[in-house]
């Protein structure tokens, strides 16, 4: 259960935006985080629920993107995604694979109110 | 009243992953090679710690940071070892992060060859968590089954070695040594992969010799 530390980040994050562009309150989250990102977005979204109390977004609601495994297979080029840890290329076999999207643990954009 | 919208894109590891950086580079400027050690509780990190300690002392210093939700109990066996440790209590976090690694630096010998560090006992939060290592290695005691890899794919993915600890039970226990290693690798191509026991000593000093290569690799690159 490390998404309570995550959060902590994220209002880190939060805070000095807001302060940065003078807002009265937050009132959208955005986030986009990917299957491999080693975090749940469930719990993600409990932390945030109970950390927002008394901050700058304590009326913010939270949306999470979960974003899909993206994979280049190196042989044959092909463009593997899942939302499971894929080990070999569905085309052609080959375990040559890289990631391109699926890692990712990102504030992607809020909403305020200024 | 005006609504905004803003576009951010900032990454929620970002502070972790800058602090982290900046240790790593501190420690290849001193040449000290770190090593964060991953696995579930029990799996053998402080034994095996306890035992390389017995290969490098002659001819390498190290010293090894220990994190744990209490106690101070597994810095203790590595001191009772005449091996400098530090022990972090996270008092109910189940991983380390970089920020407090960061706190001990300024203890930390600039002479040293190894710094070792022993992260939380938990095979998925502490995955997430750059500490500034230069290698990190997984341990899977055999006890714990050979399906693990794809069970708890990021510490496999993340890791530079895989340790398949307590060698010396393999041969009253249903584990396949060759299974693991295929998953493994297959999740991981670059996985370095060693078996080894802290019981009879098995595989000791190939890992040894492993961190030792590391050392000069590091060092020659920053020479
Ligand atoms: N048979 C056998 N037992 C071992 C071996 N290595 C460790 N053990 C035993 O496994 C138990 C746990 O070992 P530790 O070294 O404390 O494990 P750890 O990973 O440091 O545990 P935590 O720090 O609590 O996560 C102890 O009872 C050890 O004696 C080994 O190679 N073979
Ligand atoms: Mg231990
Ligand atoms: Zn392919």
């Amino acid at each position: 259960m490390h998404e309570l530390s995550l959060i902590t980040n994220l209002f880190d994050i939060l805070e000095k935006q807001a302060n940065d562009k003078n807002a009265k309150k937050i009132v959208h989250v955005k986030l986009q985080v990917g299957v491999l990102s080693g975090a749940v977005p469930e719990l993600l979204e409990s932390a945030f629920d109970i950390y927002k109390k008394d901050t700058i977004a304590r009326e913010a609601a939270i949306t999470i993107e979960k974003v899909p495994l993206k994979m280049d297979c190196k042989d044959c080029k092909a463009e593997l995604i899942s939302n499971d840890y894929i080990l070999t290329c569905s085309q052609c076999g080959s375990s040559n694979l890289k990631t391109i999207a699926g890692t990712e643990l990102i504030l992607e954009k809020i909403e305020l109110e200024i | 009243m005006t609504k905004k919208e803003i576009l951010v894109l900032e990454d929620l590891l970002g502070s972790n992953k800058k602090i982290a950086a900046d240790i790593r580079n501190q420690l290849s400027k001193k040449g000290i090679l770190a090593v964060n050690l991953l696995s579930s509780p029990g799996a053998g990190k402080t034994m095996l710690l306890e035992k390389l300690s017995e290969v490098l002392k002659p001819d390498y210093k190290m010293a090894v940071i220990e994190g744990d939700i209490e106690t101070e109990r597994d810095a203790e066996r590595i001191r009772a070892k005449g091996i400098p440790a530090w022990q972090i209590m996270t008092g109910g976090a189940c991983h380390l992060e970089a920020k407090m690694i960061g706190r001990l630096f300024p203890d930390i010998p600039a002479d040293l060859d190894f710094l070792f560090i022993e992260n939380v006992g938990n095979l998925v939060c502490p995955a997430s968590f750059d500490l500034g290592e230069h290698l990190r290695c997984v341990l899977l005691s055999t006890p714990e089954g050979d399906d693990k890899p794809k069970k708890y794919p990021k510490a496999f993915i993340t890791s530079d070695s895989l340790i398949i600890s307590k060698s010396d039970l393999v041969s009253i226990l249903p584990f396949d040594i060759e299974r693991v290693s295929k998953e493994a690798l297959e999740m991981n191509p670059r996985l370095e992969i060693f078996v080894l026991s802290s019981l009879n000593g098995d595989g000791i000093k190939e890992l040894s010799d492993y961190f030792i290569q590391a050392l000069h690799k590091l060092r020659s690159d920053h020479a």
